[in-house]
């Protein structure tokens, strides 16, 4: 059966240098970042030179993402918050892309790297930590002090506040990385089933029936998680980014 | 409708006899109503049916996300409690007090976490995902 771990590797297609006994490579994921980055590039650049009143596919495509993450935005943490906008508006599409390219058989999914996911989580959390202590000064501290706690338990909960904070972008990251991991490695096992089975003469070619309709079940159901897992990493970021305006809940 | 004037027009041909055709245009008109209206309800029906349909998917999908989210939100708390916990017992070597106390208030962490993010406790995230 086909190893299902496989897609995952990383390989080396060329060298850019070292730094110090480390070497730096140009790598299938590091292309396959660079190839997201592209198409979320062309689509809105394609989509916005038109300017037409009328908008054709690419322009309604991108005036759709526009107002779906800045609707998002405004949602949870109000107009102010706009000026986050273009930091959430390219994680979105980023995560996006990377996880609908990763559906296209024969592809490298980046985001089921947790060092991609855990990057991304810590930019936004070190935007919310820099920018909340820039904008509040020690007044973001509050975060962790709720309001009417007696006295004597107050270190307790600050530091169970604390430790709260820290976990944030540990939940973040592993979130995202374990749905792509999880969804393609069932998708490839499943597919992995199909081929085995059919191996067996006439009886494996029809059961091998019922994997195959599981995995064009889990491919649709992996569009959905694709998406979903998008959303759900850009709407916690402004969950967060609201902590960092408003702190003191 | 205009589509049926014209054709009406064009199949007469004349304004020779206005009454008639106007009495068989009115005729023809409330009999296009009933049946546009007819159809009209049919396609609510069935695109209100559609659309039900589509909102159960969408929320079984956000009911799994839920599940994932809450998961790992205790998770998480638990397991940064645990490194903090590691990590003092490595820097004062306390071991293991560190560990069994952080590694517990880490478990506090988690579910407070999980209790925000699921909108029973008053907290700064009420769940949106």
């Amino acid at each position: 059966m086909a190893d299902p771990i496989h897609q995952f590797e990383i390989h080396k297609i060329f060298t850019l240098g070292h730094i110090g006994n480390q070497e730096i490579a140009f790598t299938n994921s590091s292309a396959y970042m660079f190839g997201a980055v592209a198409i979320v590039s062309l689509l809105m650049i394609g989509g916005s030179a038109g300017r037409r009143l009328i908008p054709d596919r690419i322009q309604s495509l991108a005036e759709l993402s526009y107002e779906f993450v800045g609707n998002t935005l405004r949602d949870s943490v109000g107009d102010e918050g706009m000026k986050f906008f273009p930091f959430v508006f390219s994680l979105f599409m980023f995560i996006l892309t990377a996880n609908l390219i990763g559906i296209i058989p024969y592809t490298f999914t980046v985001t089921s790297h947790i060092i991609i996911t855990l990057c991304l989580a810590l930019m936004v959390f070190l935007t919310v930590l820099l920018y909340g202590l820039y904008k509040n000064g020690l007044g973001f501290f509050k975060l962790f002090v709720p309001h009417g706690i007696p006295i004597y338990i107050l270190p307790l909960i600050v530091v169970i506040e604390v430790i709260s904070f820290l976990s944030r972008p540990v939940s973040h990251s592993v979130r995202l990385f374990a749905n792509m991991l999880a969804g393609h490695i069932t998708l490839k096992v499943f597919a992995g089933f199909v081929t085995s089975l059919s191996a067996l003469g006439l009886v494996g070619v029809a059961g091998s029936l019922l994997p195959l309709a599981m995995t064009t079940a889990l491919t649709a159901l992996e569009l959905l998680v694709a998406f979903l897992q998008a959303y759900v990493f850009t709407i916690l970021t402004c969950i967060y980014l609201n902590d960092a305006l408003h702190p003191g809940h | 409708m205009a589509d049926g004037t014209h054709g009406n027009q064009g199949d007469d041909g004349s304004s020779e006899r206005p009454p008639v055709s106007e009495a068989a245009l009115s005729a023809r008109l409330t009999h296009l109503d009933e049946r546009l209206s007819a159809l009209r309800n049919e396609r609510d029906i069935r695109s209100a049916r559609q659309g039900n349909e589509k909102q159960n998917a969408s929320a079984k999908a956000s009911a799994m996300a839920r599940g994932f989210r809450l998961s790992s939100e205790l998770v998480a708390g638990v397991v940064v409690g645990a490194v903090i916990g590691w990590g003092i017992d490595r820097l004062l070597s306390t071991s293991p007090w560190g560990l069994v106390v952080f590694f517990l208030l880490g478990f506090v962490a988690g579910v407070l976490n999980l209790m925000r993010a699921a909108g029973v406790a008053p907290g700064d995230n009420s769940d949106r995902s």
